[in-house]
């Protein structure tokens, strides 16, 4: 029996399969395609204090082994996920993470404190990161200052799992790593979406509403490997890993790289079953290359 | 998710193709309306599935018919796929045009272009249920104007082309059929220019109204929020609290 345990900060994950914030509906979306007890953790959608209508149609492009999107966390509010969504899932079988994002550090402090009462509920997903708000999201993740504020703030409320997923918009994603690590962050996840735009040049106007938005996919993943492989060696919390993973060979790429566990987004979209597979292809992997558990391939990497 | 084989792929002219798929087991139940997402293999300059509504539904022969037009990369890989491959569909999807409990109810089922493709499989759905339909019809020319002897064993046919290459010329607001009638119902499939034409009209006359909307989408079931249109609700999923509308929800 291949050991496919992984430690996340100060909890474990049945296996280091994850799926990814606002690629994933609240699992629900998935319950007719897959057994989500089978996965090791779900981020769930992107949640704010108050309602989000998110931006306007268009918000989404296909571009190159990848697509755009500028939903703009769109979701009903921290209030309505406690009341109306938390009920239907905590009876799911795996880890599941609130994603959570604000415009303010006072929302941020309020929506974490929120979330702190629920039981099912491990952890939270820090979202420093989302490109696609005005104000917030990436706004905090791309100076090392507001980075470490934040996550020092929810840190006085919040007092389970503190995951900080990073934005690749930086000059230097290691510096910003180590600035939320320092303020207690248990986990980092990367990579959000990188910023792009597309235009439509028959009739020369962008394709997104947002003219900008997130590019995620295959394409983004060498990129996305680079920065979990930087980030891995600055940091002693665990990384989770992501950006364009399709299959095992992606996700076990990551694993040597240095992440502890990963997550699968966009693939989702394409293959609703693709999180069951990537984890049954690690497991094939590990068994043969004859190692007993996962945590010996994690940043196993020979430089 | 289900592996579909292709039995045919029937080109109708240059810019429209018939795909036939059947199945070794029994086709899920599906309902006029909603639509699949098609896997399109061996494409690396397309990444997404492709949202194709349901032409077409043939349990008898277990078959699923979906009327596609090459629109783009996409559709244009799919339209060379041959008799004997399999393609990877989610299905069904969506929810679907209301089927009316009353057997004299007089409906009108308005379809433009490619948009005519689930009103055929609505029109059998409505025989059914004993209920004879109008089919309003349009295109750009002739060439647009597809499966006319199929929708005819469902009720009676009329057209409009932009061209006057057949039927009435025009728009298919513009048919005579609508100055001479009373509806209780009407259905719309097409641009999204002639389904508010259709809305219009159908306000005007006091009119129910559900058209088909055809938002890019990236999932087809919910998950991404990318094809969201404003409702009377706030954005909504396409996908999932449509791909059909009551007109009194949208903005239109």
């Amino acid at each position: 029996m291949v050991d496919l345990k992984v430690k996340l900060g100060r909890m474990e994950l049945k296996n280091p399969v994850m799926t990814a914030s606002g690629t994933f509906g609240y699992g629900t979306e998935y319950q007719d395609f897959i057994d989500l007890s089978r996965i090791g953790g779900i981020v769930v959608k992107g949640t704010t204090l108050r309602e989000r209508q998110g931006n306007a149609y268009p918000r989404m492009a296909e571009t190159p082994s990848g697509m755009l999107n500028a939903v703009g966390l769109q979701n009903k509010g921290v209030e309505y996920f406690i009341n109306n969504i938390y009920p239907g899932i905590k009876q799911f079988e795996t880890e599941i993470f609130v994603n959570v994002s604000g415009s303010t550090i006072e929302d941020y402090i309020i929506t974490a404190e929120m979330l702190n009462d629920l039981d099912k509920i491990p952890g939270i997903e820090l979202n420093i990161s989302c490109p696609n708000v005005k104000e917030g999201g990436m706004a905090f993740g791309t100076s090392c200052l507001s980075a470490a504020q934040v996550v020092k703030a929810v840190r006085r409320v919040y007092t389970k799992e503190i995951m900080v997923k990073l934005s690749p918009n930086v000059t230097d994603i290691s510096d910003i790593a180590m600035a939320v690590e320092a303020e207690g962050a248990d986990s980092i996840s990367l990579i959000n979406t990188l910023l792009g735009m597309a235009i439509n040049v028959e009739k020369r106007i962008p394709v997104l509403s947002t003219v900008t938005g997130g590019l995620s996919g295959p394409a983004v993943k060498p990129v996305a490997l680079r920065m979990v492989w930087q980030v891995a060696k600055a940091v002693k919390v665990p990384v989770v890993g992501m950006g364009g993973i399709m299959n095992a060979t992606d996700a076990i790429e990551f694993l040597l790289a240095g992440a502890s566990a990963i997550q699968i987004g966009t693939a989702n979209f394409i293959d609703p079953t693709v999180s069951i597979k990537v984890l049954d292809g690690i497991e094939d992997y590990l068994k043969r290359h004859k190692f007993g558990s996962v945590k010996d391939i994690i940043g196993a990497l020979e430089v | 998710m289900l592996d579909l084989i292709v039995k045919e792929n029937r080109q109708l002219n240059d810019q429209y193709f018939l795909l036939i798929l059947g199945s070794l087991d029994k086709l899920p139940e599906m309902l006029p309306g909603q639509f699949v997402e098609v896997r399109v293999d061996n494409s690396p300059e397309t990444f997404l599935r492709r949202p194709i509504s349901i032409n077409f539904v043939d349990y008898q022969k277990n078959e699923l018919w979906l009327l596609i037009q090459i629109v783009g990369e996409g559709t244009r890989k799919l339209s060379l796929c041959k008799q004997g491959e399999l393609l990877n569909l989610l299905l069904p999807l969506g929810n679907s045009f209301s089927i009316p409990s009353k057997t004299d109810s007089k409906l009108l089922l308005v379809g433009g272009g490619v948009g005519i493709a689930p009103l055929l499989f609505l029109g059998s759905k409505l025989n059914e249920k004993g209920i004879v339909c109008d089919f309003l019809l349009g295109g750009r020319s002739k060439d647009n104007l597809l499966q006319l002897k199929e929708f005819s064993t469902y009720g009676n046919v009329y057209t409009t082309t932009e061209d006057a290459t057949f039927g009435e010329k025009g728009f298919v607001t513009n048919h005579s059929i609508l100055k001479s009638n009373n509806y209780d119902l009407i259905y719309s499939c097409g641009p999204t220019p002639m389904m508010k034409a259709v809305a219009a009209y159908a306000k005007s006359t006091n009119t129910e109204c559900e058209v088909s909307l055809e938002n890019t989408m990236a999932c087809g079931f919910g998950a991404c929020l990318c094809c969201v249109t404003d409702s009377t609700d706030g954005h909504v999923c396409v996908c999932t609290e449509g791909p059909v509308f009551n007109i009194s929800k949208l903005k239109w």
